[in-house]
């Protein structure tokens, strides 16, 4: 990993929160299927807020740029998605140095991964947008900086995503569904999913 | 100030939120704080992290707060929510696992006897199958 400029720090954030609100009506769709539909709307409401502030967010070290996102999460989402998504980056800021590698990047994201199963009050395994961090956590862990690294965790973010369409839901909304959350993908899961892609887009174009 | 344990009512829904509140003032009088929010930031369906920490502050007594809430939401923003409050506040405002009309109006009714903190919500804990 390198060290991002403020520009890049920037066009960081502001892939991120693009890719958040662009998907709105997916993430909509899927909360409308077996939740209470408003986990598009909510996230599109947080990363709005991101986005009125990125230019203050961009000239802040990394750390505190990453603990600013959790704070506009935690008080602008609305929904459960604001507390986790906000402990995670909250999190994050908090374990990260100011030019962090691999390793030190693989062991924040571990402690966000923990603030996210507490704050939640969940596991891996309950269909929640923990069995992608979960997974990406193990693959960061294992990982050694490898120019294909970035792809692999895309894939393992992804594919986690999908493995949780058929699982049954055993926390949050969908949860009340019982077995008839079986057969549609978690919304936080596929959030998670399309933020840690972007995310590893935005670095890697930064390196090449 | 009250002397009594204030009580605080977080819904998805500002209507719910402000009816249970009306059936705890049915209750109790002014010798209980009673403050509600819902709603998201938009005022759509969902609960805000900052009109959390407002509606504790309208019911804040030294004796502490106890928070009702009702889906999921509004208990991690609640809890959320009382983990940004100053440090010395944070000790005195638990959130209840209890259904949130009856939990609401049980604990006001325990509050206004002046019973202690961990006491109402453990009242209003007793309506909930564990």
């Amino acid at each position: 990993m390198v060290a991002l400029t403020s520009e890049q720090l920037k066009r960081l954030i502001e892939t991120l929160a693009n890719t958040v609100i662009a998907e709105t009506e997916r993430l909509t769709a899927l909360d409308q299927a077996i939740g209470d539909g408003d986990h598009g709307l909510n996230m599109k409401r947080g990363f709005e807020a991101v986005l009125a502030d990125l230019d203050g967010l961009s000239r802040k070290p990394l750390p505190d740029a990453v603990k600013a996102i959790g704070t506009h999460l935690v008080m602008k989402v609305g929904g459960a998605s604001g507390p986790l998504y906000g402990s995670l980056f909250l999190t994050l800021g908090k374990e990260l140095p100011a030019e962090p590698g691999l390793a030190e990047f693989a062991t924040a994201f571990d402690a966000a991964f923990a603030a996210v199963k507490a704050r939640g009050k969940s596991d891996v395994g309950q269909k929640t947008m923990l069995d992608v961090l979960g997974p990406v956590r193990d693959a960061l862990a294992a990982a050694s900086p490898d120019p294909l690294l970035g792809d692999r965790i895309k894939r393992v973010a992804t594919e986690a995503a999908e493995a949780t369409v058929n699982m049954k839901a055993i926390r949050g909304r969908a949860s009340f569904l019982g077995e008839r959350s079986i057969g549609h993908m978690d919304p936080g899961a596929c959030s998670s999913a399309l933020m840690i892609s972007a995310v590893i887009d935005c670095l890697e174009s930064v390196k090449a | 100030m009250s002397a009594n344990v204030g009580i605080v009512i977080v819904s998805h829904s500002p209507k719910v939120a402000e009816g249970a509140a009306d059936m705890v003032r049915q209750m109790v009088g002014p010798e209980v704080p009673v403050a509600w929010t819902g709603g998201n930031p938009d005022g759509g369906l969902g609960t805000s992290v900052p009109a959390i920490m407002e509606a504790i502050d309208r019911a804040w007594s030294e004796a502490g707060v106890a928070i009702l809430v009702d889906l999921g939401g509004a208990e991690t923003n609640s809890e959320m929510a009382v983990e940004m409050l100053d440090q010395e506040r944070q000790g005195k405002v638990v959130v209840c696992n209890a259904p949130i009309v009856e939990g609401a109006v049980i604990a006001a009714a325990e509050a206004a006897s002046g019973a202690p903190l961990a006491l109402v919500k453990k009242i209003a804990e007793e309506l909930s199958p564990q």
